[in-house]
């Protein structure tokens, strides 16, 4: 590794300047041959990458003994044990790969990520992905405010033991959450108010994440609500960019339905002046991908972001900003009216149900709001308990298990049709019906005790 | 009946409980939701706190066949819940396909049904024969 590195917040952003979206992997394999070779292949992939480490389930939760056990076994996990497999054998796999063109970024999923933190230093590397919130309610019972205090500790540790001369970068995973039935405003007001707190902590250069929901002119208005908001909220002299992920919800299970889905995502990213897409491939709805799926899947989101045109320049959004940017201000300000300090306020908001994220179970969620898709393909509130935004009560039929079936396979069922409409269509999705109740109580039992 | 419902050890989706639970609910079964990430521990706890029927587990993110042993393994090892019936299913590996190897070994351990993951009829009739107090054939 005696190549010159770029940061990786300053690869994205000299890639932007040169008209090319960044494309990144979810990618991830337990044996470290693989890992490599898969890392080889995103790097040649014809397009402008970034590479990603994906850490497995085990690490995620923090069981680094199961972690162990299943390397020692030999099993296939669903990702990279980088806390278990020693210091050498990841700097070994990333030997003579990583340089100016080519950064490396460890994502992982999980609340108390010290440990994971520590292992990717030892390796080298300096970006990574997640957040207090982000981290935590979508990914098990870890209690908020441990994972508040975890992920401040995990920044400081990041920020200060990064290679000389490196500037470390973290990405909010807050415009993902659960993936699917969370209205944008939200999803972006979280991915704004975590990277703040990651500069809170220390690190000077972020991106903002917001994941492909429903309806394309509804995505295009949250990413510009996104970037104008991170221009006005983060210090001058932060380092960012946003970062679009392609569909995260219940994916489609056809390889037309896929490829278009991935297509659309990435035109969104172009057209709303994203900086880097992280893609999907076409085993999404069935299984891990394989090294060829996630370099077609690369290749696939760059060609249609080159048909698309030259990136939209990534600084001063433009138009006004419309509900979603009213949405996501609100609850920004909401939160820090309450406390400055993001590592007081965000546990605080959650605690008086100020943020709530629709359909999580985590015990530190309210759990009183719903999100539904409207008869325009739209994500709407059915529900917003005491958040300070209004929902849309109009519609509000009981919650059941088709509706909720139809709601989740709404994106899917659209693009897997044979024969399409516009395929960045706004309108006429096989009606969804938008089946869902205010406020059923699906909280976990009190049964275990919080891990 | 009374029925148990988690997700396994190392697995934090949630969408599957979510739909789970309406799907059991609906079916006139009595639903005690132990959320994601419920290790062998804690899954035993629950059944001795809760008494359920029968007990449902859930996981997609390709480690169910490692977990769900591990539960099933410990559920067995207590007498008390040496008979309980327990079913697992979902996206049980990373293969996106069942592991016949992998589902006989969870199977031994005293799992009464491994089931893929469009197999809800399946699950409703394994519960159905539980509620007549018959045995499956
Ligand atoms: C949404 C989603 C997420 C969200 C989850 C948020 C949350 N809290 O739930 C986020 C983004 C956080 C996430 C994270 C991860 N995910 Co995920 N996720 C998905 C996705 C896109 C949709 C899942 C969904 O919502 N389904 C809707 C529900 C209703 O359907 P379902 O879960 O399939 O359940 C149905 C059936 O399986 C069945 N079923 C389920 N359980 C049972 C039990 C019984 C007894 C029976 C009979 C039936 C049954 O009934 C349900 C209704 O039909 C899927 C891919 C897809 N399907 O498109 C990947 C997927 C499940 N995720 C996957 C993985 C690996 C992960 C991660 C480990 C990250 C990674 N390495 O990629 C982490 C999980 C970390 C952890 N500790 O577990 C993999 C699993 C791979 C495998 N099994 O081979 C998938 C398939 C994606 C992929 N191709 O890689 N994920």
């Amino acid at each position: 590794m005696t190549a010159r590195r770029a940061s990786f917040g300053a690869f994205v952003a000299a890639s932007a300047d040169a008209g090319r979206l960044v494309v990144q992997p979810r990618m991830g394999f337990a044996d470290p041959r693989r890992m490599r070779a898969g890392l080889e292949r995103t790097r040649a992939a014809t397009a402008t990458t970034a590479g990603t480490l994906t850490v497995d389930s085990y690490t995620r939760v923090g069981d680094l003994a199961a972690a162990r056990a299943a390397v020692a076994d030999g099993a296939r996990l669903n990702g990279y044990p980088i806390a278990t497999h020693p210091a050498a054998v990841t700097r070994a796999l990333l030997e003579g790969l990583l340089d100016d063109g080519f950064p490396v970024q460890v994502r992982h999923g999980s609340a108390r990520p010290e440990a994971i933190v520590r292992a990717l230093t030892a390796a080298g590397l300096d970006a990574t992905e997640g957040g207090p919130v982000s981290y935590c309610l979508p990914y098990g019972r870890t209690p908020l405010r441990r994972s508040v205090a975890a992920w401040a500790r995990a920044c400081e540790l990041l920020a200060g033991t990064a290679r000389p001369g490196a500037v470390p970068h973290v990405e909010s995973f807050g415009g993902c959450l659960l993936g699917q039935l969370c209205p944008p405003g939200l999803l972006v007001a979280l991915s704004v108010l975590e990277c703040l707190f990651f500069v809170q902590h220390g690190i000077r250069s972020v991106s903002l994440s917001y994941a492909q929901q429903t309806h394309p002119g509804q995505d295009e208005e949250a990413v510009r609500a996104l970037r104008r908001l991170a221009a006005e909220f983060l210090p001058a002299g932060v380092d960012h960019h946003v970062v679009l992920y392609t569909y995260m919800g219940v994916y489609p299970r056809t390889p037309h339905g896929a490829t278009r889905l991935l297509e659309a995502s990435a035109r969104l990213a172009v057209r709303s002046g994203a900086g880097r897409l992280i893609v999907k491939t076409t085993a999404e709805a069935h299984r891990i991908p394989t090294v060829e799926e996630n370099v077609r899947a690369l290749e696939t989101a760059a060609a249609a972001a080159a048909l698309a045109g030259a990136p939209a320049a990534p600084a001063g959004p433009d138009g006004d900003g419309g509900e979603v940017l009213e949405e996501a201000r609100t609850l920004v300000e909401t939160v820090l009216d309450l406390d400055a300090d993001l590592s007081r306020s965000l546990p605080a908001a959650f605690e008086r149900g100020l943020l709530d994220v629709p359909f999580c179970l985590h015990p530190d969620n309210p759990g009183r709001s719903r999100g539904l898709v409207d008869p325009a393909g739209r994500l709407r509130w059915a529900a917003t308990g005491a958040m300070p935004i209004r929902a849309d009560t109009t519609v509000a039929a009981p919650l059941t298990a088709d509706g909720l079936l139809a709601a989740l396979h709404h994106v899917a069922r659209r693009y897997d049709l044979p024969h399409p409409g516009p395929e960045d269509g706004h309108g006429r999705p096989p009606a969804a019906r938008p089946a869902v109740r205010p406020a059923p109580s699906f909280g976990p039992a009190p049964a275990s005790s919080p891990t | 009946m009374k029925i148990l419902l988690g997700g396994t050890a190392s697995d934090s989706h949630t969408w599957n409980l979510v739909y789970l639970q309406l799907f059991l609910g609906e079916l006139g079964h009595e639903v005690v939701g132990l959320g994601p990430c419920v290790d062998a521990e804690e899954l035993a706890d629950a059944c001795r706190r809760h008494a359920p029927d029968a007990v449902v587990l859930s996981s997609v993110n390709g480690h169910g066949y490692r977990d769900g042993l591990a539960a099933v393994r410990r559920l067995r090892a207590e007498p008390a819940l040496a008979a309980l019936p327990v079913v697992i299913g979902g996206k049980l590996g990373v293969a996106g396909r069942p592991q016949e190897t992998e589902a006989a070994r969870l199977l031994e351990a005293g799992c009464d049904a491994v089931l893929g993951d469009g197999d809800l009829d399946a699950l409703r009739d394994f519960l159905a024969v539980r509620v007549r107090g018959g045995v499956p054939a």
